[in-house]
């Protein structure tokens, strides 16, 4: 664990020297990172690499959920939020600009084919947002709140920490906020910044009582966040906002969940374990590809998928971390 | 933020390409569920002929002389009350007509709480309890108010809120083993003393942290609303944590998204040892109402009736127009900020004693009933023995009861029990059975 440990560490230090790939602040996220990842594929060799690099790779397409349809991710999220008031008629969504649609488009439609009362903007305030998701978990109902971006959720900090996650030990179990989902716009874009780039989820992960998922694309962000509507604990989920637009998923039209605290293997490897989640994940397949070619080192690679309560018997079991002790 | 809400903004341009997404075909199936719309609150409608502001944030007249608004504009909000210090009805046409048992048991529920509050305290001082904060001269608040709800309305409270659920019917033996962490504390152990919770009676667990009921409970109105089967949820809080940031979270939540909700300020005088005036510079609590476009109230807190009346008012009103009431109970508190503190290093025994002398909840309601020859000295000193006894009965009681179960230690952090708190259960079990000398288990329930 401690080498695995050690060599996410270096691995996320180059990630914090990222500089910005291009089109500054004035372009679409989406369009820039469309030009520089025409359709997902490699960058050609000939191409001058900037510090900033990942490719995101597709999930090969599943039909065990039914049909899909070509979503990117925050087309997918959109999906998972519909499925959810579509079956569930307490369900409400709510936070800073959902009503139109979201800064990032997630609830675009939303409001206009569920109404103005489950899908609505509140004030400025993010204690407030997630307190009113809380009172609305207490009382019975789905609460689905938005954090504009992950930067701003240190507010609700209090809420989340001391609210929120002790909820139901507190009180002995005769009170609990388990139907509320935190969503929040999370990492880094390139034009972001100080402000717009953070990933706080270490902040939480420390936090017995919430539960924390971060998807690698959209099929595992649709399937993640009906897990997080579902489950009953209060659950935070953070969408890697430069995918978005970047990732494009063959995603079930029809609800589906991902189990939380299971990571997924996306290789199988003997000297080496990777674990990493969200966008790194895909930083993570090209690390294991060159140290295969230029170290000949086999590399494990996971995505962890829940932060907390985190897998443990995936990322430690014999065959994987005692590798990388190795 | 406003520089954050500015890349917001960019973000947000870049994004307007894309409109629909392709995954909201299916046709609306849904009825909106029609919303009260106030037309106060509503944006005032555009027209530039009009020769008068036009800004989205304020339906206002131009002035011509530069002129700042004083902060006392709305400065002295005025005291409601019903009865006056003797317990004479001031204006008969605001007699609540509370019949004798309803009074009776208003003033059974708050001398009840009395003879707890004292009992506790004083058990915490002999170090049988660990810790107490007593209601004294605030009686008035809890019953008057609790007295106005209905049983099925939600309450969140702050912590010296008991009379409220005493008031609701939550037994004597359930606040003591709370008080004393044992088995049969609903709560299972886990918080100090007075952080009592009841799901059957609608009062939701108490928390230390102050004010974060308050945005809660916004929350939880907005889903009472929802569900249109007459609840309201009252939220009880003090004027000291009506200044954090969660009150105005929930102050302005409760009012742009119209909840039914009854915001009660127990405004006692002090947040431990801070005064009112280092607390606030406006009128009081009720002042602030205005600011969020909310209806408020200011009420002698010590006049049972007045809070009654104010309670039952703002709760139809809220109800039936959906929208939040603030009710500003001006009251004392004569204990102790808790067992941790001793209040005479920051006010004066004069002033205690003038308001635990002359201007009690309590000495005020039995005027009222001693006018009406419904209570006198043999049924005060009858009613003070038997409320000592049922005391001392469930308090003995818990005292003799096992703590709970060790294993309670682990359960609930999730609503299933995770794999790392099955091996720290276990772990913690190997420990004790290992060190068992040290630990002494059959104090505890098995």
């Amino acid at each position: 664990m401690a080498a695995a440990a050690r060599f996410l560490l270096r691995s996320a230090s180059s990630k914090g020297a990222v500089s910005n790939v291009s089109g500054g602040v004035h372009s679409c996220l989406g369009v820039s990172l469309v030009k520089l990842y025409p359709s997902g594929s490699s960058t050609s060799k000939s191409q001058r690499r900037n510090v900033s690099h990942f490719t995101f790779q597709p999930d090969p397409e599943t039909t065990k959920y039914g049909p899909t349809q070509k979503m990117n991710l925050f087309q997918s999220v959109t999906s998972a939020l519909d499925n959810t008031l579509a079956t569930d008629p307490t369900a409400v969504i709510f936070g800073e600009d959902v009503a139109f649609g979201g800064v990032f488009r997630c609830t675009v439609g939303l409001r206009d084919k569920y109404g103005k009362d489950r899908v609505f903007n509140t004030p400025l305030c993010e204690q407030g947002i997630v307190g009113f998701g809380i009172g609305v978990a207490v009382a019975g109902a789905t609460a689905i709140a938005e954090i504009q971006f992950a930067d701003y959720i240190y507010p609700a900090f209090d809420q989340i920490v001391n609210e929120a996650a002790k909820y139901r030990y507190r009180s002995g179990n005769l009170f609990n906020c388990g139907n509320l989902t935190i969503r929040a716009p999370w990492g880094c874009v390139g034009h972001g910044s100080l402000y717009h780039s953070q990933s706080p989820e270490a902040f939480f992960a420390h936090c017995p009582g919430i539960k924390i998922a971060i998807p690698r694309g959209p099929v595992q962000a649709k399937g993640l966040l009906l897990s997080c509507i579902a489950d009953q604990n209060p659950c935070i989920f953070f969408e890697p906002k430069i995918l978005y637009r970047a990732a494009v998923d063959q995603v079930p039209t029809e609800p589906y969940t991902i189990p939380l605290s299971q990571a997924e293997i996306l290789q199988e490897g003997s000297d080496v374990t990777l674990v990493a989640w969200g966008t790194q994940v895909h930083v993570m397949r090209e690390v294991a590809t060159m140290a295969q070619e230029k170290l000949g080192v086999s590399c494990e690679l996971i995505d962890l998928q829940t932060i907390l309560p985190w897998d443990t018997d995936t990322v430690c079991k014999f065959d994987s971390a005692q590798k990388a002790v190795k | 933020m406003a520089a954050v809400r500015g890349v917001g903004r960019l973000l947000r341009i870049g994004c307007y390409a894309t409109r629909q997404t392709p995954v909201l075909t299916t046709p609306r199936f849904l009825q909106q569920r029609r919303f009260r719309v106030n037309g106060v609150q509503c944006q005032q409608p555009f027209d530039s002929t009009a020769e008068k502001p036009q800004f989205p944030g304020a339906s206002a007249e131009f002035i011509d002389h530069l002129e700042f608004i004083k902060p006392n504009v709305i400065s002295g909000i005025p005291v409601y009350r019903v009865m006056d210090r003797q317990g004479q009805i001031i204006n008969p046409s605001e007699d609540p007509q509370l019949s004798k048992e309803t009074v009776l048991n208003f003033y059974q529920k708050m001398t009840l709480l009395n003879t707890m509050d004292r009992i506790l305290y004083e058990s915490q001082r002999q170090g049988r309890i660990s810790f107490y904060m007593t209601n004294y001269g605030e009686e008035g608040t809890h019953i008057g108010s609790a007295a106005a709800l209905d049983p099925g309305d939600l309450v969140f409270g702050q912590y010296r809120e008991a009379g409220v659920l005493m008031y609701r019917g939550f037994p004597l033996d359930l606040f003591m083993a709370q008080c004393y962490a044992n088995a049969d504390d609903l709560g299972k152990g886990r918080q100090m003393p007075v952080h009592y919770g009841s799901k059957d009676l609608n009062f939701v667990t108490i928390s230390s942290p102050l004010a974060t009921q308050i945005p809660q409970a916004a929350g939880a109105a907005y889903a009472l609303k929802r569900e249109n089967e007459n609840r309201a949820v009252i939220c009880y809080f003090g004027e000291g944590a009506a200044s954090e940031g969660d009150a105005h979270a929930g102050f302005n939540f409760s009012a742009t998204l119209e909840c039914p909700l009854i915001f009660f300020c127990r405004n006692n005088g002090y947040a431990i040892s801070t005064p009112t005036n280092e607390q606030y510079r406006g009128d009081g609590i009720a002042a602030r109402g205005p600011g969020y476009g909310m209806m408020s109230i200011r009420v002698d807190g010590n006049d049972v009736f007045a809070v009654y009346n104010a309670t039952k008012e703002a709760r139809r009103r809220a109800v039936a127009e959906n929208q939040p009431f603030l009710i500003e109970a001006m009251t004392y508190r004569i204990g102790h900020h808790s067992t941790s503190d001793d209040s005479s290093a920051y006010r004066s025994v004069d002033e205690v004693n003038y308001w635990d002398k002359q201007d009690h909840p309590i000495s005020r309601l039995r005027h009222y009933m001693s006018a009406r020859s419904w209570w006198g000295e043999e049924e005060e000193r009858a009613w003070r023995k038997q409320s000592r006894k049922l005391v001392m009965e469930a308090f003995e009681k818990a005292e003799k009861r096992l703590k709970p179960k060790p294993d309670l230690l682990f359960s609930d952090v999730y609503q299933e029990m995770t794999p790392n708190l099955e091996k720290q259960k276990e772990a913690m079990w190997r420990h004790v059975h290992q060190y068992k000398e040290h630990y002494p288990v059959d104090l505890y329930d098995k």
